[in-house]
């Protein structure tokens, strides 16, 4: 992202953030989906350049920045896999057997939860609820939920990858 | 039973996700008869039906409304709350994947009650499918001109907004999610004053979960006295979602009067997993003191729960059957509650902490009976005195765990059986 100090957003970022402007009467306002954007478009995690770029962008100062994306789940200051799987493991699902498919994701990827796979693939972490108890044992893929997972299932999801 | 279904009446019928299906089973009727009314009888009518929010504290929604201050020219705002992180609640996003048109109608009159020009819907950020389903209702809605400018062509304005939340469940408590929605951390702020008088942007707003708009745009669609007629009592109406998971044959949200036992629950669910013996039950999410089977045939709402020393939440219902480690149940809520304290408020970020700590003892086998007592001392110090009811929340799963399965943890310390022998969930026998 960085071009060796200078702070840019790719363009295109900088004009969905744009486009989303007239919706809010302040700027700050539109930090959260400003982040979400330049995770996307920046493979999954925000690096301290990525973080420069966003402030810079919106006029804040660096250092809130970094405070709000140390907050939230869903922003990720480290590499992440090119794939992401978030397993649910509370209670609901816990009930239906996660513990199994932590050990699913263990043996198949062969890292534990935090670390990305040598190829830089898939990374894995434990998730708090994803809202989907009733379809437990659940997962989110990338963007989407696989839902009523057993172990068969869990490791099909994995080699349907790239 | 028989009962109408009035909340999922569009599950799964695909055609209700456009403006034009949606007006199909008497869509935005209701917002057309809001229109015609003055903002005080909308507001009067709302609080006659004696709906109370569905979001988890079941605060009288008409009466927030009365709240909001009037005949100022200031920005009011309607913030709809569809965090949904509550361990255990799936409800709000089967509203909003299924029937997205029902909320924003509700969000609309709402609007329309209090005068305000805007909705912002936050929605939890990994309800991406439930996100991207209401940006396109909300499209087609300013297509068909039931948004915007002059709604239905009355002059009145309003925007929607859908806001995407980023995996926090502080940001459910609704001042931490005004924060998060000015682009902030997600800590609450002090109270008062409230967000009916100083919310979003420093503006009166109004805060309301997903159900409980859902509701609102049948009250002005049927009237009060048709809401009241539903439900045990006056001060518990209404039509009501549960959402039930854990040991049970068909886990899903269901719909019932509120009030409906839960026996009747469990029988519509087609009762125990593999029909084995009932544990305990959460009625009402993680924050939810947890009852036992002695306890199953309680009315689920509002007062008779709170009676029972436990309260309805979100309604999520979690059931756990006889093979069930109930510290171990409570150890994982307990985590989740230390991980989500947001940090600003001593008893909370350490007495969460703890409580965690002392069950992970317990439940491993490196406890004894002293840490039960050192658990019950440390509970009740956890909630009542910081910026939110998070520590409150985080309360409900150990207090009840000490108070209906004390005697039983005991015998288990004393005997040395910690930890339990654990019930695998899937039979890998075959595979192996
Ligand atoms: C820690 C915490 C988390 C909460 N999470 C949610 C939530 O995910 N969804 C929700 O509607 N209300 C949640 N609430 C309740 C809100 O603060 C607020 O009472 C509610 O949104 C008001 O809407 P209602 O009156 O329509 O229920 C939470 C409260 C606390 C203390
Ligand atoms: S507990 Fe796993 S989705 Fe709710």
């Amino acid at each position: 992202m960085s071009d060796g100090g200078r702070n840019s957003l790719p363009a295109e970022v900088a004009a969905e953030i744009e486009a989303l402007r007239p919706r809010y009467p302040t700027e700050e306002a539109l930090l959260l989906p400003a982040l979400h954007l330049m995770q996307k478009a920046a493979g999954g995690w925000l690096s301290q350049a990525s973080i420069a770029a966003v402030a810079e962008h919106l006029g804040l100062p660096p250092s809130k920045v970094a405070g709000v994306v140390s907050f939230y789940d869903m922003f990720h200051e480290h590499p992440v896999g090119r794939h992401r799987v978030r397993l649910c493991t509370n209670l609901s699902c816990q009930l239906r057997g996660s513990d199994q498919l932590m050990d699913v994701l263990r043996a198949e990827l062969g890292v534990g939860p935090g670390e990305v796979t040598g190829d830089g693939r898939c990374s894995w972490v434990e998730f708090e609820c994803l809202g989907s108890c009733d379809t437990a044992p659940m997962a989110m893929i990338d963007d989407d939920y696989h839902e009523n997972l057993t172990p068969d299932r869990l490791r099909a999801a994995l080699k349907g990858l790239d | 039973m028989a009962f109408e279904r009035v909340l999922t009446r569009n599950v799964g019928r695909a055609a209700a996700r456009t403006v034009r299906g949606y007006r199909e089973s008497g869509g935005y009727e209701a917002l057309g008869r809001a229109l015609k009314l003055d903002p005080g009888e909308i507001v009067e009518e709302v609080k006659r039906s004696g709906l109370r929010g569905r979001g988890g504290a079941g605060f009288p929604c008409g009466a927030k409304w009365g709240f909001v201050p009037r005949g100022t020219d200031r920005p009011k705002y309607i913030v709809c709350n569809a965090d949904e992180s509550e361990p255990g609640t799936f409800k709000d996003r089967l509203l909003m994947e299924h029937d997205p048109h029902q909320l924003i109608e509700g969000c609309v009159i709402a609007g329309r009650a209090v005068a305000a020009n805007t909705t912002y819907i936050y929605i939890r950020g990994e309800y991406t499918h439930a996100a991207r389903v209401l940006e396109e209702a909300i499209r087609d809605a300013y297509d068909q001109g039931v948004l915007g400018a002059s709604v239905l062509g009355s002059g009145f304005r309003h925007d929607v907004y859908v806001h995407r939340g980023a995996g926090a469940y502080i940001c459910g408590e609704e001042t931490g999610m005004l924060e998060s929605l000015e682009g902030k951390r997600g800590q609450p702020r002090v109270k008062p004053p409230f967000p009916a008088v100083v919310g979003a942007f420093g503006a009166p707003t109004v805060i309301n979960n997903v159900e409980t708009l859902c509701c609102v745009t049948h009250i002005l669609q049927r009237g009060s006295e048709w809401f009241k007629s539903i439900g045990t009592d006056e001060r518990n109406t209404g039509p009501k979602l549960y959402a039930i998971s854990g040991h049970v044959e068909r886990p899903g949200t269901y719909e019932y009067p509120i009030g409906v036992t839960f026996q009747e629950l469990l029988d519509g669910c087609g009762g125990m997993y593999r029909g084995r013996a009932l544990k305990a039950f959460i009625p009402g999410g993680a924050s939810a003191p947890m009852l036992t089977a002695a306890e199953s045939g309680i009315r689920m709402d509002f007062d008779n729960l709170a009676k029972a020393g436990s309260m309805l939440g979100s309604a999520a219902v979690i059931v756990m059957d006889e093979t069930t480690c109930v510290v171990r149940a409570a150890l994982r809520l307990a985590r989740f509650f230390a991980h989500e304290s947001c940090g600003q408020c001593t008893p909370c970020r350490e007495g969460t902490n703890w409580m965690r700590l002392v069950l992970e003892r317990i439940e491993s086998g490196h406890g004894s009976e002293a840490d039960l007592d050192l658990l019950a001392r440390v509970v009740p110090n956890v909630g009542g005195i910081s910026l939110c009811a998070l520590g409150d929340a985080a309360q409900g799963p150990v207090k009840s765990l000490i108070e209906k399965f004390g005697d039983e943890i005991r015998d288990n310390l004393r005997n040395r059986r910690y930890p339990l022998p654990r019930v695998p969930f899937f039979d890998l026998g075959a595979v192996a």
